[in-house]
């Protein structure tokens, strides 16, 4: 059988002044019915850029989808007819972004908006959306749905916010969610409740959930498996379980160790020193090189390939696997 | 024992509020209700709390950037809430504060080293011929270089941008900085580096830091002590380690709780706490927490709990020693990360102290 949602190889650059800057290039991932799959990366890394070209969302121009496949369920997403697409996205394809201050409309009611979405994809019967809608709110858990249906986003907490939005992005029973940093913006009490949500919901429709986030802890909790991105690429990709118990790519352990812990105190934080390369940079070899303190001259001359390590674990680095190659001082 | 760099007594700030026909009905919203601490030099009180409990509206009030309504603070010997306006505009050469966001924070229209001048100018710290050496100086010390003097702040990516905030709260050479969320908008591996930054300076300078943030675990690694706020008030505050092996608040407890883990093999406990936390405007009765609260009786509905000490900790809860009972710590153990963190880091060093390349080649 093949995953519901399977991305290779895709390459989208934006033009400026003449010059292609590559966001994403070369991304390869996919997501299976009733599993969730973590993006990782620093902004900056093209993560985004991803979940907006699987939406069809890349503005052309100034963006271009340069290369590779995205098929969703049999159906190549990239030679899709607009109207088509139009069908899918908001429809099997739902997606919550992470400002949801900014991605509700000001002007309409909850229930307008939810409505849109359901009128969008053929429900025209006032009542019957309406009853829908509430449902929908009962469903993501926002207190007296009936009555905050008539609510304009101003008078909602940012919590119960994104909660219509995810009750938005749910409307007709999507088979694949895309939430593209859906907690960044709450507290850590609220984002405890979303992401329990996000997965009892997952739980009930057997959705498939394309989760990008920079946050490691929330990829620990929610996701089944993770792909790690670095500046347009993807570095690792593994089973939650296996990248956090064995991390191999240098850029990985550098990402685990600068969380801070808060089951324990260290005396001074872990950094990656310098900053992710801007696109218009060309590196030659690996891109994480001149942030590495392993890079040798080879890391710098050739891009390393992805590599399975164990099975159902991938790394692009020379070193890989890194115990093999280096010796515990 | 030295007098303490700053020290606040029932500091409480309210907003008056118009509403209804005519803005008749007059409501107060208490933003900020009777807060007490004292803060050392080289000291850092964390003040966490969800949005909206009052945090900022408290670090703010403490610079008098907000006019607080009643209380106290002291700058030193100095009363910053009695100053007149050129007192206190000398005081904010001792008082500094870094914002969560740096790009909202400085004058798009002004080059870095004409920010970083302008205090120096203003408050006669220097004269145009030390000018370029102490901006450079300072410079320096947040980790930009030279280079970046001539740019504008449209230039520079978040983490030099909250490098040249820390810069400007830092050109004065103030005893006490404010840091409202100065990580909060930051990648990680970028927030690592602005916390340590932070913690090099005030060991250097000796700096006292008021750290506002709502991310417990940036929290644990910079704070002496820590203060929790919930709709207005300090429900908690107690050192550092304490607050994180013996929380003693049920608030404290579910906060830290609600901190996802980066580890897959630790199963988190359901978040305990629903819903969101109330208005200000309709503070319920009683301990403002109890509708939230896991451990809420009769006696939280009716008597607001006052503020009591049990041990090293200040809590304001009627249950605090069943809510000490309750608190569980949870450890994660040292695995493969570690080992090959301890790789890097070694060969960190190495490139460091040997520029030549005597690094350990692949195949």
């Amino acid at each position: 059988m093949t995953a519901l949602l399977t991305v290779s190889d895709l390459q989208v650059g934006f033009q400026d002044r003449g010059r292609i800057m590559r966001a994403v290039d070369g991304v390869s991932l996919s997501v299976d019915r009733g599993r969730t799959l973590g993006v990782v990366g620093e902004s900056g890394c093209g993560k985004s850029v991803t979940s907006l070209a699987i939406m069809g969302l890349v503005p052309q121009p100034p963006g271009v989808i340069q290369g590779g496949e995205i098929t969703f369920d049999g159906k190549n997403l990239l030679a899709l007819p607009p109207k088509e697409m139009r069908a899918l996205r908001g429809g099997r394809i739902g997606m919550i972004f992470q400002e949801p201050m900014t991605s509700l409309n000001p002007v309409y009611t909850c229930g307008e908006q939810i409505n849109e979405t359901l009128r969008a994809h053929g429900m025209s019967a006032p009542d019957k959306a309406r009853a829908r809608a509430i449902e929908l709110l009962d469903l993501v858990g926002l207190p007296s749905p009936a009555k905050r249906i008539d609510d304009y986003p101003h008078q909602l907490s940012g919590g119960q916010r994104q909660r219509v939005m995810i009750a938005i992005a749910l409307a007709n029973d999507p088979d694949l969610l895309i939430a593209d940093e859906p907690t960044t913006a709450l507290d850590v009490t609220i984002q405890a409740q979303i992401l329990q949500l996000m997965k009892d919901l997952q739980n009930r429709t057997g959705m498939a959930i394309l989760l990008v986030t920079h946050d490691l802890g929330v990829v620990a909790e929610t996701c089944d498996d993770v792909v790690v991105m670095y500046a347009g690429l993807v570095v690792e990709r593994a089973s939650t379980a296996s990248l956090y118990s064995d991390p191999q790519h240098p850029y990985t352990i550098g990402l685990m160790a600068a969380v801070p812990r808060i089951t324990a105190k260290a005396e001074r934080l872990d950094t990656i020193d310098g900053t992710l390369p801007p696109p218009w940079v060309q590196i030659p070899g690996c891109r994480f090189a001149p942030r590495c303190p392993l890079a040798t001259d080879k890391c710098r001359a050739e891009q390393p390939p992805m590599r399975e390590i164990t099975p159902g674990h991938q790394v692009a680095c020379w070193f890989a696997p890194i115990d093999e190659r280096i010796t515990t001082p | 024992m030295t007098a303490p760099v700053l020290s606040v007594a029932n500091l409480s700030k309210d907003f008056p509020l118009a509403r209804g026909m005519l803005r008749r009905e007059k409501l107060v919203v208490r933003a900020v209700s009777d807060i007490t601490f004292e803060l050392g030099r080289g000291e850092t009180l964390a003040i966490v709390g969800e949005s909206g409990c009052g945090k900022s509206t408290l670090g703010r009030s403490l610079l008098r950037l907000i006019e607080p309504t009643s209380g106290k603070v002291m700058l030193g010997r100095d009363n910053v809430t009695g100053m007149n306006t050129t007192q206190l505009r000398a005081a904010r050469r001792r008082m500094q504060i870094i914002f969560q966001d740096p790009y909202g924070s400085l004058n798009p229209r002004m080059t870095v080293r004409e920010t970083l001048a302008e205090p120096l100018l203003l408050h006669g710290l220097a004269d145009p011929k030390t000018l370029e050496a102490k901006v450079n100086e300072i410079l320096s010390l947040s980790g930009l270089s030279r280079f970046h003097a001539e740019r504008y702040p449209h230039e520079f990516s978040g983490g030099q941008r909250q490098r040249v905030g820390i810069a400007r709260a830092l050109a004065t050479r103030p005893e006490l900085i404010v840091c409202d969320e100065p990580v909060s908008a930051l990648d990680v591996s970028l927030q690592a580096q602005i916390v340590n930054l932070l913690q090099d300076l005030q060991q250097e300078f000796g700096l006292a830091y008021v750290f506002i943030s709502h991310d417990l675990s940036v929290v644990r690694h910079i704070a002496t002590r820590i203060a929790v706020m919930y709709l207005g008030r300090f429900v908690e505050e107690a050192p550092a380690e304490t607050l994180f092996t013996t929380p003693l608040h049920p608030y404290t407890q579910s906060l830290i709780k609600a901190v996802p883990l980066p580890d897959p093999s630790v199963q988190r406990q359901q978040a305990e706490l629903r819903g969101d936390m109330p208005s200000a405007l309709a503070v319920p009765s009683g301990c403002a927490f109890h509708p939230r609260c896991p451990l809420a009786t009769d006696l939280c509905r009716h008597s607001r709990p006052e503020t009591r000490m049990i041990g090293d900790t200040r809590v304001a809860c009627h249950h605090a020693e069943a809510g000490a009972a309750h608190a569980t710590a949870q450890k994660i153990k040292p695995g493969k990360l570690d080992r090959r963190l301890a790789v890097l880091r070694a060969a960190k060093n190495e490139q460091a102290s040997a520029p030549t390349d005597k690094r350990q080649e692949t195949r």
